[in-house]
C-alpha cells in the first residue's frame, strides 16, 4: 500500500508538472525573446478553463469544446498582443508589470461579467472516466494519465519545432540575441506575435485539460501565474529546458509537500526557489547576465 | 515646479488636512486616515522603485508583517502600549526585509521582480495556512493602542480624530525622514544606482550594500503602515500581504508620480477614493480601475503630479510671460 500510494503521488506530481510546463513555456519564451514580463499569462489559462466549461456545456463534449475553444483563445491572444502587449516593447519592466497587472483586473472582471462568480466543474469525457486499479484500494484515474500523455506529445512536438525546424532556430536565436537576428533580416515582431499566440494557445490548452480535474473558478489564473513565475525563475528565463525541469521540480515538491508537510505545503515551493536562487541567481539554465 | 511652490502647496495641503476633522464627518475622517496609511505604504515603495530603481513586487509582505507583529503579540493584551507595539512592528518588518532583501538583491531586473513576488507569496501562504495565526480569518484586535506615561494616558487611539492625527503625524514624519535620507550622501548614492549602477560600482561603492539598506528602510516604513492599518481596522488577515496589494501599491506610486515624494501621497488619495466610490457606480469597478491604470501607463507614465507644473505654467502664461524663461527645475 505504501509504495502504490507514493506511486499515485508521483503520477500526480508529473501530471501537475506537465500542466505547469505548458503555461510556463510561453512565459519563458516571451521573456527570452522580447524581454517582456506578462502577468496576464495566467488569465489565458483561466480563459481556457472557462471556454472548456462553456463549450462543453453547449456542445456536450469536451473534445468539441477544446476544438472550438482553441481558435477562440488564439484569437483573444492575437487581439491582446495587438492592442496591449505590442506597446510594451519600448517600456521599462516596471510599466510592463503595471500594465499587465491592470490587464488581470480587466480580465478577471470580464470573466465575472461573462460567466459569473460561481464555481463550476466540467465532466470527464465518458471514454476516459475509468480508472486503473493499482492495488485493492489504490486506483488511478485514466483521465489524469491522458493529461500527462497529451502533454508529453505536446512537449515532444515543441521540442521538435524548437530544436529541429528553421522556425525553431529563429526562435532560439531570437531568445539569445534579438538584435542580431533582426540584423539578419528576420522580422522579429512577427516572430514574436507567433510565439505569443503559441504561448496563449498552450496556456489555454492547459486550462482546458485541467478543467475536468480542477474546478473552474474566478481568479484561478492568478495562482497558476505565480507558480509559473516560480518555474520560470528556477529554470532561468528564456530556457525551455529550464522551464521543463523547473515545472517538474515544482510539481514534485508541491505534490509531496502536500502529503508530507500539509501545514507548509505552499511555503515549501517558494523556499525551494529561494534556495536555488541563492545557489544560482540566474536560475538553473539561465544565462549569466 | 520650483521647490518654493512645491513646499508652499505641501504646507497648504498639510494645514487643510490638520483642519479637516473639524469639518468632516467621522466616515470621512476614517477614510482620510486610511489614505494616510496607504500613502505611507506607497511612499516606502517609492523609495525602492522611484529612487533606488528596485522594482519590488512583494512589498505588501512587509505591510502585512507589520500588522501581524502587532496582532500576534497583543491579541490577548488588555492594553496595547504604542511604545511597545510600534517598535516591535517596525523591527519585525525590517528584519523580514533584511532577509528577503539579502536573497533578492543578488539578482536584478525581471528576476528581482519575480523573486520579491514569490517571497511575498511565501509569507502570504505561511499565514494563510497556519492555524496558529488564525489562517485565512486572520486575527482580531479588540483594543486600540494607547500612549501612556506612568499611568497617565497621553494619546488614546480609540477616538477616530486621535487616530487621524496620529496617522497624519506618522505620514509627515515618514515624509520628512525620506527627505532627510535622500539629501544625505546615502540618498545621492541610491539615486546614482538607479541612474547607472555600473558606474557607481566603478567609483568604489558597494552597491548591493546600499540597495539592501534602502530595501530594509522601505520594508520598515511599510511595517509602520501595516501597524497603523492593523490598529485602525482592528483585524489583520493574510490579504494584507496578497500580491494584489503589492500590485495596487505599484499602481499608486506610478499614478501619483514615482521619484517624487508627494506623488505617492497624491496617488494614495486618487486610488483610495476610487476604491471607495467606484463600487457605488458599478459592480464591475475593477474593470474601470484596470482601464484607468492602463491609460496612465500609456499616456501619463510620469503620473498625475507631472501635470501640476504644466497646469501652473498654463495659468502663469496667461498672466505674464517671464522674460527669463521657465523657472522649472
Amino acid at each position: 500500500m505504501e509504495l502504490s500510494f507514493y506511486l499515485v503521488q508521483l503520477l500526480n506530481a508529473i501530471q501537475y508538472g506537465f500542466l505547469l510546463f505548458l503555461v510556463a513555456s510561453g512565459l519563458t519564451l516571451l521573456f527570452g525573446i522580447m524581454g517582456i514580463i506578462n502577468l496576464a499569462h495566467g488569465s489565458f489559462y483561466m480563459l481556457g478553463s472557462y471556454l472548456a466549461y462553456w463549450l462543453t456545456g453547449v456542445t456536450g463534449s469536451l473534445w468539441l469544446g477544446i476544438l472550438l475553444g482553441l481558435p477562440i483563445a488564439l484569437a483573444v491572444g492575437y487581439l491582446v498582443e495587438r492592442f496591449a502587449i505590442s506597446f510594451l516593447f519600448k517600456l521599462d519592466h516596471l510599466y510592463q508589470v503595471l500594465l499587465t497587472f491592470a490587464l488581470i483586473l480587466v480580465f478577471n472582471e470580464l470573466q465575472q461579467i461573462l460567466w459569473g462568480t460561481d464555481v463550476h466543474s466540467v465532466p470527464i469525457p465518458a471514454i476516459l472516466s475509468g480508472s486503473f486499479q493499482l492495488t485493492e484500494n489504490q486506483s488511478y484515474p485514466v483521465y489524469r494519465l491522458f493529461i500527462s500523455a497529451a502533454c508529453i506529445a505536446l512537449a515532444g512536438a515543441m521540442y521538435w519545432v524548437i530544436q529541429k525546424t528553421r522556425l525553431g532556430m529563429t526562435i532560439r536565436a531570437g531568445a539569445s540575441n534579438r538584435e542580431m537576428v533582426q540584423a539578419l533580416g528576420i522580422n522579429v515582431n512577427r516572430l514574436f506575435a507567433f510565439v505569443f499566440s503559441m504561448g496563449v494557445g498552450l496556456a489555454a490548452f492547459a486550462g482546458m485539460l485541467a478543467a475536468p480535474i480542477d474546478s473552474v473558478y474566478p481568479g484561478m489564473g492568478d495562482n497558476v501565474l505565480i507558480i509559473s513565475f516560480v518555474v520560470v525563475v528556477i529554470g532561468g528565463t528564456g530556457s525551455i529546458k529550464g522551464a521543463f525541469v523547473g515545472a517538474m521540480l515544482i510539481g514534485l515538491v508541491s505534490t509531496f509537500g502536500k502529503v508530507l508537510l500539509p501545514e507548509m505545503a505552499s511555503v515549501v515551493v517558494y523556499a525551494l526557489m529561494a534556495i536555488i536562487l541563492l545557489w544560482r541567481p540566474q536560475g538553473l539554465f539561465g544565462k549569466v547576465a | 515646479m520650483t521647490s518654493r511652490t512645491r513646499n508652499l502647496s505641501l504646507f497648504m495641503a498639510l494645514v487643510a488636512l490638520v483642519l479637516f476633522p473639524l469639518f468632516g464627518s467621522s466616515f470621512y475622517v476614517g477614510l482620510v486616515t486610511r489614505i494616510f496609511i496607504v500613502a505611507i505604504f506607497a511612499l516606502s515603495l517609492d523609495l525602492l522603485i522611484g529612487y533606488t530603481g528596485l522594482v519590488s513586487f512583494g512589498h505588501a509582505a512587509f505591510f502585512g508583517i507589520g500588522g501581524y507583529a502587532l496582532a500576534i503579540a497583543f491579541q490577548d493584551a488588555a492594553v496595547i502600549h504604542i511604545w511597545q507595539a510600534l517598535p516591535l512592528s517596525l523591527a519585525a518588518a525590517g528584519l523580514a526585509a533584511l532577509v528577503v532583501g539579502w536573497i533578492s538583491i543578488r539578482t536584478s531586473g525581471v528576476y528581482f521582480i519575480m523573486i520579491t513576488l514569490a517571497m511575498a507569496q511565501m509569507f502570504f501562504y505561511y499565514f494563510f495556512e497556519s492555524s496558529r495565526f488564525g489562517g485565512d480569518d486572520g486575527i482580531f484586535l479588540f483594543f486600540k493602542p494607547v500612549l501612556m506615561i506612568g499611568s497617565e494616558d497621553i494619546l488614546k487611539l480609540d477616538h477616530e480624530n486621535n487616530f487621524y492625527y496620529f496617522a497624519l503625524a506618522c505620514l509627515v514624519s515618514g515624509y520628512l525622514f525620506l527627505v532627510m535620507i535622500l539629501r544625505a550622501p546615502f540618498g545621492k548614492v541610491i539615486t546614482a544606482i538607479k541612474a547607472n549602477e555600473h558606474r557607481v560600482r566603478a567609483l568604489g561603492y558597494s552597491t548591493n550594500g546600499y540597495k539592501l539598506v534602502s530595501f530594509v528602510i522601505a520594508g520598515t516604513l511599510a511595517g509602520l503602515a501595516g501597524f497603523l492599518e492593523g490598529a485602525h481596522t482592528g483585524y489583520v488577515n493574510p490579504s494584507y500581504m496578497s500580491w494584489h496589494e503589492s500590485g495596487v501599491c505599484i499602481a499608486i506610486v506610478i499614478l501619483g508620480g514615482m521619484g517624487t515624494l508627494y506623488g505617492p501621497i497624491v496617488g494614495a488619495f486618487i486610488i483610495v477614493l476610487l476604491q471607495n466610490f467606484l463600487p457605488e457606480l458599478t459592480g464591475h469597478w475593477q474593470l474601470l480601475l484596470g482601464g484607468i491604470v492602463i491609460a496612465v501607463v500609456l499616456f501619463l507614465p510620469r503620473g498625475a503630479t507631472s501635470l501640476f507644473p504644466r497646469i501652473i505654467a498654463f495659468f502663469r502664461s496667461k498672466q505674464k510671460i517671464d522674460p527669463k524663461g521657465p523657472t522649472d527645475g
